[in-house]
């Protein structure tokens, strides 16, 4: 009989797993809390480092998934660990016994109001990376051409005080991608970056930087941005210090874009809260084991993909996704074998 | 008025808006390889003026883009054309060639 393997979280990682879990031969129910697949994917408009479609890129892991068993608008709402398996009951009423069960929770982006230093919600000029997105997508950009648009980088993230420590990882790569694409749209506008330092680790992120800086002239300000004010005729004032030549700077802008950071779901931590499942400091699920396997979790039979072990990007997502599949394929063959 | 003997320091703050943009665009029309420095210091470690006078390349650069001229000046004002820092740039900025160039545009 076909083994029950129950996918928490329809995202990028969600819908890789189930994918590969579908071709090794397992009965798959994926479940989703929102209306549609994808995750932030879907909200998505390009990608760094080449500025592919975010749009066809989830269309082909949604060509995938055809033949999975896929609810949305469905969370858990109780999750039972028995003695060989999981018993899931779904907020659609469904209960579910699951041989394995994966979590692909993914994760949230930091709130930027709670930075009321940047005024996101405050100041109308301020946005963050996901209403940027939201905008080249819509094709909703501000009609009136700015004379000058900023990018801050970490914000919500390597930072104690907003409670998150930690690397969002691909903020730099994001920010480099929209200072370039604000830049095509609005070729007479200044654009800076706020940087602490650029973490640009991939593949050809380094070229885009270089590219951001020669062919875009985007300037990089090492800095973090203090504080944001508005000025009397309604633009943003905003202040840092160049820390390349140690002196406070300011400078007038249109638009502020917050480079918000990634922290662990609210539904993944619902899950976790289920099960007692151990997360780290920074707030994210601990693995079996950081290095050798962080696909399992130290409760047999579930297992994790993606973010909610801590920042990926989306390539790493999907690479962790497969692992999971092969990962549980192992266990479903140690554990049922017959002898 | 009664001079008491009290003077205004000038604000060292840099402000990008009131900061010469066109000439930086003419530096960078010129030598497109000034947008590249990403002022990881080799030049000034590299700059033997530097031992002696405050000599900085990049330095120079950073300044220039924060309309603060004579300070560039005041850093490329000991260089000798060595050359040096041209061999140890990364990112394969002309330095040397730079530096003349800074001179023709902004230079007295």
């Amino acid at each position: 009989m076909k083994k029950n393997i129950l996918v928490i979280g329809g995202g990028p990682a969600g819908l890789e797993a189930s994918a590969n879990l579908k071709r090794l031969g397992y009965n798959v129910i994926l479940i989703e809390k929102d209306k549609q697949l994808g995750g932030h994917l879907a909200k998505w408009d390009r990608l760094f480092p080449d500025g592919v479609s975010a749009k066809q890129t989830l269309n082909a892991l949604l060509d995938e998934v055809s033949g999975v068993n896929c609810f949305t608008e469905t969370e858990v709402q109780q999750l039972n660990v028995l003695e060989k398996s999981y018993n899931a009951i779904l907020s659609n009423g469904i209960t579910i016994l699951a041989d394995a069960v994966l979590l692909a929770s993914g994760f949230d982006l930091f709130k930027a109001e709670k930075k009321e230093e940047y005024g996101y919600g405050i100041y109308e000029g301020v946005i963050t990376n996901a209403d940027l997105e939201e905008a080249f997508r819509e094709k909703k950009l501000p009609a009136k051409h700015p004379q000058a648009i900023g990018f801050v980088h970490c914000v919500g993230s390597r930072d104690e005080k907003a409670g998150n420590p930690a690397c969002s990882k691909v903020c730099c790569a994001t920010a480099v991608k929209q200072a370039c694409e604000v830049k095509e749209v609005y070729p007479d506008a200044d654009v800076y970056c706020f940087y602490m330092d650029l973490r640009m680790f991939g593949r050809h992120y380094e070229d885009l930087y270089l590219k951001a800086q020669k062919e875009f002239g985007i300037r990089f300000i090492r800095g973090r941005v203090s504080e944001v004010a508005e000025t009397t005729d309604g633009r943003l004032q905003v202040k840092a210090e160049d820390t390349l030549s140690s002196k406070p700077l300011k400078v007038t802008l249109d638009m502020l874009v917050l480079m918000a950071g990634m922290r662990p779901s609210e539904s993944g931590k619902s899950v976790g809260r289920q099960l007692n499942l151990t997360t780290e400091e920074d707030g994210f699920f601990s693995s079996a084991d950081n290095l050798l396997s962080i696909q399992r979790s130290k409760l047999p039979g579930f297992f994790y993909a993606g973010a909610c072990t801590g920042a990926k990007t989306l390539p790493d997502t999907l690479h962790e996704a497969r692992s999971a599949a092969i990962e549980i394929d192992r266990y479903i063959k140690e554990k049922f074998s017959e002898k | 008025m009664i001079d008491f003997g009290f003077t205004v320091s000038p604000s060292s703050r840099i402000n990008l808006d009131k900061c010469d943009k066109k000439s930086f665009s003419a530096l960078a029309a010129l030598e497109p390889d000034v947008l590249k420095c990403m002022a990881c210091g080799s030049c000034s470690a590299s700059c033997t003026a530097a031992h002696f006078e405050p000599t900085s390349v990049r330095r120079a650069i950073l300044s220039l883009q924060n309309g603060q001229v004579e300070q560039a000046l005041d850093l490329l004002k000991s260089c000798m054309l060595c050359g040096k820092c041209t061999m140890v740039c990364p990112r394969g900025i002309n330095t040397r060639h730079l530096i003349i160039s800074i001179q023709k545009i902004y230079g007295k």
